[in-house]
């Protein structure tokens, strides 16, 4: 039933409304700058419209610009982090699922004490394990290389993703696998024809949740990748940050809608699950 | 769990479980809690350049304690993290209060507010430092409109820079700690709120007597997931000043970053990492206990 509209109703309506304003700003902002020439930046202002709107500021972030060194545009990272991301979001998900399975129905004597231990993965600052980390990736000789972040990404994730699993089984009826082994279903068979197929929605959050995280990972990035490994959120940051000649704003906001697309894209297409995701740890951690 | 020992399991059914588990339990007690024990260790030794295993007792954390970019980086840390977290939570609270009076296109509105939490900090970093640049920005864009006298230098203020990466964090996580309350004041009972109504109590009366306060569990973990933030908070200082200008914006985790991987020096990298594990375990096991204490108070 809606709430007739008084006037009261009608101010919430006008804060909400200038609060999404405000925060739209910055991804408007960032739009307007990248479709702008520099002639336009400099004599317009955040708020005015692309006169002439051109895609050039797009190509040179995308495959020109100079980041650090090498000066092939934001391409060879984004592919990096594509191929850092994807391997690491699945062995991840897939570990924490089985985590999750065996800590919610074959617990033993010490598995909640387990994974109790586990669950401080979540909760400390990567910055107490990073000199360790960094001589362990040199001594197996993965440092500076795709294959290390994949390492660092999925050592680090599966506490998180292990709650995630772990908290959604809690809900599924212990009945139901004491019935399965009964029957004479064994461990790998129940989980893949029980838990499986109503495990997507939990999939979902997680993978999601992982994508994101890995995706936008920067700390990690930017200690173990050597310069031909950076992820695009490493190559951005060096791509704003080079300073040769004049300041290209066009291009940093056209890089850094780059470095955003595939979160955001995301978060359009499932936004219900990332929301989920973010409240899932935080509402029963 | 003994009916389900007495069922003929076989070996693999016994057996499997702790073995799927192994790899996740190994790398939890190789890469997290012996990490962590390598990173002690190392602050109470000579380690500069390379480790260096000679005892130096306290040492490290003497020359941490004398060093004035440490003390600027914790206070600006504290500054940052009250403001970026008090803020954060208010502003969230008050979208959700509002999102919560039966408003039509609230889904919407909602994916609006949230959307900051899917950006990365670099690309959140680079959009406000664009935003706030002096000249070009925010400035100009008041000069444009008519005030020709309006000064906004806050990126490039020593005095000031450390309050933009406060805008900036606000607004990529006031949306998170909306979605957060606005799913507890969903579970809030309606039945409460209409018993309240029927006595004649305002609605500002309602939500400040007896709807926040059964929010109580939800502000420690609120509380709790901010604070996080705010001290691991490393990609969006380096992104939007850079610590800067100079080192006038540097936090913690920046200085652990510089002296541990660009100056050279492992063990006062390691005693900054330790300080900064110590600080998110002094304020977050007080409000876990605290959060769990709510909890159950409120069952």
């Amino acid at each position: 039933m809606e709430p007739r509209l008084t006037f009261t109703r009608l101010l919430i309506y006008i804060v909400l409304g200038v609060l999404a304003l405000y925060f739209l700003a910055p991804l408007y902002v960032m739009l307007t700058t990248s479709l702008k020439n520099l002639d336009e930046i400099r004599d317009g202002n955040l708020l005015s419209l692309p006169l002439a709107p051109t895609l050039d500021a797009w190509a040179k972030a995308w495959s020109g610009a100079c980041a650090g060194v090498r000066c092939e545009g934001l391409k060879p990272f984004f592919i990096n982090s594509l191929i850092m991301t994807i391997p690491a979001v699945i062995i991840s998900t897939f570990m924490g699922a089985l985590n999750g399975y065996v800590f919610t129905f074959w617990r033993f004597r010490g598995s909640e004490l387990l994974f109790t231990m586990m669950l401080v993965g979540c909760f400390i600052p990567f910055q107490v394990i990073l000199l360790p980390m960094a001589r362990f990736l040199g001594s197996l000789g993965i440092s500076n290389s795709v294959g290390g972040l994949v390492f660092v990404h999925v050592v680090y994730g599966l506490a998180f993703t292990t709650l995630f699993f772990r908290n959604y089984y809690v809900s599924v009826p212990n009945e139901l696998i004491r019935a399965a082994r009964i029957d004479g279903a064994d461990f790998l068979t129940i989980f893949r024809k029980i838990l499986l197929p109503i495990s997507w929605p939990i999939f979902m959050v997680c993978v999601i949740w992982q994508f994101t995280q890995i995706w936008n990972d920067f700390l990690f990035g930017v200690v173990f990748s050597g310069s031909d490994s950076q992820p695009v959120t490493v190559a951005l940051n060096n791509l704003t940050n080079t300073t040769t000649g004049v300041k290209e704003y066009n291009v940093d906001m056209a890089a850094a809608i780059i470095a955003a697309l595939p979160t955001l894209l995301v978060y359009l297409v499932a936004g219900k699950y990332f929301v989920r995701g973010l409240t899932a740890g935080a509402v029963k951690g | 769990m003994t009916q389900e020992a007495s069922l003929a399991s076989g070996w693999a059914d016994r057996y499997l479980p702790r073995l799927v588990l192994a790899p996740s339990l190994f790398a939890a007690a190789l890469f997290v809690y012996g990490f962590i024990f390598v990173t002690v260790g190392m602050s109470f030794t000579e380690s500069r350049l390379l480790p260096n295993w000679t005892w130096a007792g306290l040492d490290r954390y003497v020359e941490l304690f004398a060093n004035d970019r440490w003390w600027a980086s914790a206070i600006n840390l504290g500054i940052f993290g009250t403001l970026f977290i008090f803020v954060s939570m208010a502003l969230g609270l008050f979208l959700a209060i509002l999102l919560d009076q039966r408003i039509r296109g609230e889904g919407f509105l909602r994916a609006i507010f949230l959307y900051p939490m899917a950006l990365s900090f670099i690309v959140t970093g680079n959009a406000w430092k664009w935003i706030l640049n002096p000249g070009l920005g925010f400035e100009k864009l008041i000069h444009d409109l008519g005030w020709q006298s309006f000064t906004f230098d806050w990126l490039v203020n020593p005095d000031m820079s450390i309050y933009t990466v406060v805008i900036a964090g606000v607004w990529q996580s006031a949306g998170f700690s909306m979605a957060l309350f606005l799913a507890g004041l969903r579970g809030v009972d309606s039945e409460i709120i209409r018993a309240a109504q029927i006595d004649g109590a305002s609605m500002p009366k309602i939500y400040t007597r007896i709807i926040i306060p059964t929010l109580r569990p939800v502000f420690f973990s609120v509380a709790l997931i901010l604070t996080h933030i705010a001290i691991k908070s490393f990609d969006l200082v380096m992104a939007l000043t850079g610590g800067g200008p100079g080192t006038a914006s540097d936090v913690p985790a920046i200085f652990m970053y510089q002296f541990s991987f660009t100056r050279g020096q492992l063990g006062l990298g390691a005693a900054a990492a330790v300080m900064m594990l110590m600080t998110i375990t002094a304020i977050a096991v007080p409000l876990m206990y605290a959060e769990s204490k709510s909890t159950r108070g409120a069952q």
